[in-house]
């Protein structure tokens, strides 16, 4: 093994990796106690006084709220539905075949892309929901989807697992196909019904793939930008601003490039705790498997 | 029991592929058709909105953008991630670890947190609208998830296969390219449809760096149209249909590699 070339294998990538990812990170951190737009050649330090007025912030509380909530209903409904997803589609028939591939689909589409249709499908008056709707008699259901402040965070967190789900279905499958179909088959002839079979089994055995999905999806909604970003870019009346658009918005709408690295700093703090608790909870779901 | 789960099979299919056919039909229809019933199946059909979107945009401009950033990238990332994956398995103990540690940390921070001192790096160093820094920039911050999971890879391929190698007298780039390499065929192609769909989608960072209209990527050009084509819908949702044709192609052909490759990506990211 010839140590010196196996270091010069990994000079450009290192340089690459440290100039333009981790000295930017670690630089965010230094800004966040300044006073600087962004802009101009000179700023002052002002210690942690950006941090404090970001807690104080009404709007910065209300991201994070915000964050949460977009977290927790995708978190909940997308693991739900690939979940349920995954154990209809399991058997490798031709057409479940199929099918899995085309829920898979739209993950392969730019978040843009998703934006851009499901903004048509949520239109108030010429969107296709709306349309539907009225036209099969439901028009009391008919409602400004993106632009109702209690339901715009939904709407779009609804998109997410239409985006989404089909992703975390194939990790479930995969989950499936390496349980043993012995196992199964025992239960069958100890005479379990299917229920039993799912939670004395399937589920014990799917737990590993469960928290793969849940932590892979709790970091994924966490850190979201692009179909809030396209979709609302926060509005209305801040009812979809999450912390990155919040961070965004501070940095190039207002210029306040210090206040905005002191959110980022307490956002990227945020999902190191997050990523910490995948970690545990990884581990634990890897010894229970 | 066993309809409910054909019920629930039709439905997630509709829910899927009603937005997907939307998106179709509209491209081939005219605004009137559009108008009159956006669900209807176009009649007659019209390739009317990809002529004037070609004729009113420079669609292949933006089409060449993105694919020259795009290849680039995940060629960049490949390389250079294969190089470090295969030293830390060769260099193994503590540096090994070590150096894996070390990239493997940037898998937490996004690029919504490195985005502003980012934004001011490349300004400060003359690199703003330059496809060349968008290009470095998105592989640098691609190039932690590139080497986890090229390194996760390589393990399984025998270490015992690589001392054999270098007992023969092989060099460390002989071993890498002749040896390494070829095996690790399937997976590099499953990391690679992985970083293509991330960075030709990517919406962030091209918007951070480019401003100019003849350099910018797809997904730009798409948030650009959506100002200018406020009620074209048919010509918006055309652009739409023109963004995602490569990736439907590769997801078609290389479909494997896409599943295996993002869900990797997504267990490990």
């Amino acid at each position: 093994m010839n140590r010196k070339t196996l270091w010069f294998f990994m000079l450009p990538g290192l340089l690459l990796y440290t100039g333009l990812f981790i000295y930017p990170a670690l630089s965010g951190l230094f800004y966040s106690f300044t006073n600087w737009d962004g802009v101009s050649t000179s700023y002052d330090f002002v210690g942690i006084s950006n941090y404090k007025d970001s807690f104080d912030s009404i709007v910065f509380r209300k991201a994070f709220f915000n964050n949460v909530k977009f977290m927790l209903t995708v978190v909940i409904i997308q693991t739900i539905v690939s979940l349920i997803l995954a154990l209809i589609l399991a058997k490798n028939t031709r057409t479940r075949v199929f099918l899995r591939a085309l829920y898979f689909f739209p993950a392969i589409l730019s978040s843009v892309s998703v934006g851009l249709i499901w903004s048509f499908i949520y239109d108030p008056s010429l969107g296709l929901l709306n349309t539907a709707l009225t036209s099969g008699g439901l028009e009391q259901f008919t409602a400004s989807w993106t632009g109702d402040a209690n339901i715009a965070l939904y709407a779009i967190a609804f998109v997410q697992i239409w985006a989404h789900a089909g992703q975390m279905m194939i990790v479930f499958i995969a989950g499936l196909h390496a349980i043993p179909e012995e196992l199964m088959e025992a239960a069958r002839i100890d005479g379990a019904t299917r229920f039993q079979i799912f939670r004395k089994v399937t589920w014990p055995l799917l737990a590993p793939s469960a928290t793969i999905v849940v932590s892979y999806t709790t970091i994924q909604s966490f850190k979201a930008f692009d179909l809030i970003f396209v979709m609302t870019d926060g509005g209305p009346n801040y009812a979809t601003e999450i912390l990155t658009t919040y961070i965004y918005h501070l940095a190039f709408s207002n210029y306040s490039f210090g206040l905005a690295s002191a959110g980022s700093m307490i956002f990227l703090v945020l999902l190191g705790l997050l990523t910490m608790a995948q970690f545990k909870a990884l581990r634990r779901g890897g010894a229970n498997g | 029991m066993k309809w409910i789960g054909r019920i629930i099979m039709v439905l997630y299919a509709l829910l899927v592929a009603a937005p997907l056919y939307f998106v179709m039909t509209s491209s081939f229809k005219t605004s009137q058709a559009f108008f009159a019933n956006p669900l209807s199946w176009p009649n007659p059909w019209t390739i009317q909105n990809f002529v004037s979107i070609f004729d009113a945009q420079p669609m292949w401009q933006y089409f060449w953008n993105s694919a020259r950033v795009t290849l680039s990238t995940v060629a960049l990332d490949l390389f250079l991630g294969s190089l470090i994956a295969y030293a830390i398995i060769r260099l193994g103990g503590r540096m090994g670890r070590y150096t894996f540690v070390y990239f493997v940390a940037g898998l937490i921070i996004p690029s919504q947190v490195s985005m502003l001192p980012l934004y001011s790096l490349v300004r400060q160093l003359g690199w703003s609208d330059n496809l060349g820094a968008l290009i470095l920039v998105t592989a640098a911050g691609l190039l932690p998830l590139t080497v986890f999971t090229l390194t996760g890879f390589m393990e399984m391929l025998s270490k015992e296969m690589m001392e054999a190698g270098s007992i023969d007298g092989a060099s460390e780039w002989k071993i890498y390219w002749r040896l390494i390499l070829p095996l690790s065929g399937p997976s590099l192609a499953a990391t690679a449809a992985f970083l293509f769909v991330m960075v030709w989608n990517d919406l962030l960072i091209p918007m951070l760096l480019i401003n100019s209209t003849d350099k910018l990527t797809l997904p730009l050009a798409l948030m650009q149209f959506r100002g200018e084509y406020v009620t074209d819908y048919t010509l918006l949702l055309t652009g739409v249909v023109i963004t995602a044709v490569p990736m439907v192609i590769l997801f078609i052909f290389l479909q494997r590699f896409f599943v295996t490759g993002m869900t990797a990506g997504s267990v490990k990211g």
